[in-house]
């Protein structure tokens, strides 16, 4: 396996984006969440809206908090989002966009990307989307009538993070109502973090229902990863620079795909694109003349 | 094979469609009416 710098560019914008999502500087010095206008624009990604930095909501969130309440539906607008940037490029917001994302790289040590999880556990965020989905309208308090953001209250370990530690802990109001919740929610976080650092991406590929979400575009989006066969040379470099280590030539967008191009900037023969556009396909290399 | 490109556009369109009529169900003040309370769940209060 050869040595591969990661895009900085693709780093950059990682960094603008969880920058521009979380611009409300006061609010980290405060421990006050942002309460403007720019509130009711959802971000595509998993940004909590309840961290002191955030401009905007959450989709999950949002989401489950609207299917909560009584007599409310699902939110077209939250949906109509999530689904515009699926249909756009796919995963590409979890690779490209997501500060949680970010966060897991930056943790992660050189040797993450060589640690597969076992496949079991990469079919758990499709159960979280599926509980997210439905389970705030299914599991409503005969008290009062109203469902709860049961992903963000038991799981979410952005929102344990974002909020729960940098405006939970810091609020003297809040602090005495932390209790056995909390604690499940910090070792929630904690083993994520600590899986961080050995394994690429652990919450992404197991436990975001958005990052579900979006895999289920990654073969349909607008934007792919296109393969020519014509000018492909069978080197798999571009499979040693995935740091899924995914069979890019066979499946250039498989649905665990996070969109980090990386293959593409190792193929030395140009045989990957990410376009719109259909690429022409060359007629295959036959490597036994060659 | 055949790109199907078709399948994008009909769910970018299907998208945008979501996001307008939300909007004008008023659904981004919904968002923004939860969004400027603290999320006592994402902390971990019940």
């Amino acid at each position: 396996m050869h040595r591969h710098s990661l895009n900085p560019k693709r780093r950059l914008v990682q960094l603008a984006a969880a920058l521009t999502a979380n611009a409300h500087l006061p609010g980290f010095a405060t421990g006050q969440i942002y309460q403007g206008p720019v509130k009711q624009v959802c971000v595509p990604f998993l940004n909590c809206y309840s961290c002191p930095g955030a401009l905007g909501a959450c989709p999950v969130g949002s989401y489950q908090v609207m299917l909560a309440m009584p007599g409310q539906a699902v939110s077209l607008y939250v949906t109509g989002v999530v689904t515009t940037a699926g249909a756009l490029g796919g995963r590409l917001v979890c690779g490209w966009l997501c500060p949680f994302g970010l966060l897991q790289e930056a943790l992660a040590r050189p040797s993450a990307r060589r640690v597969s999880l076992p496949r079991a556990l990469l079919w758990i965020k499709y159960l979280m989307l599926a509980a997210v989905l439905i389970l705030p309208a299914l599991l409503v308090s005969s008290a009062t009538g109203l469902g709860a953001p049961y992903y963000c209250t038991y799981v979410c370990p952005a929102g344990t993070l974002e909020a729960g530690l940098l405006v939970g802990l810091r609020d003297a109001a809040l602090r005495p109502l932390l209790g056995p919740l909390f604690l499940w929610k910090v070792l929630v976080l904690a083993v994520f973090l600590v899986a961080m650092r050995y394994t690429y991406r652990p919450f992404c590929r197991t436990a975001c229902p958005l990052g579900a979400f979006y895999s289920l575009f990654n073969p349909v989006s607008l934007w792919r990863i296109r393969h020519d066969a014509g000018r492909c040379q069978r080197c798999h470099s571009c499979r040693d620079a995935c740091p899924l280590q995914l069979a890019v030539e066979r499946s250039p967008n498989h649905p665990e795909c996070v969109r980090c191009l990386e293959c593409i900037r190792a193929c030395p023969a140009g045989a990957l694109t990410f376009t719109a556009r259909p690429v022409p396909q060359q007629e295959p290399v036959d490597l036994k003349r060659t | 094979m055949q790109d199907q490109r078709w399948i994008s556009y009909l769910l970018a369109t299907a998208g945008i469609i979501l996001i307008l009529v939300g909007l004008a169900r008023g659904e981004a003040a919904d968002v923004m009416q939860k969004a400027v309370l603290i999320c006592l769940e994402c902390i971990g209060i019940r």
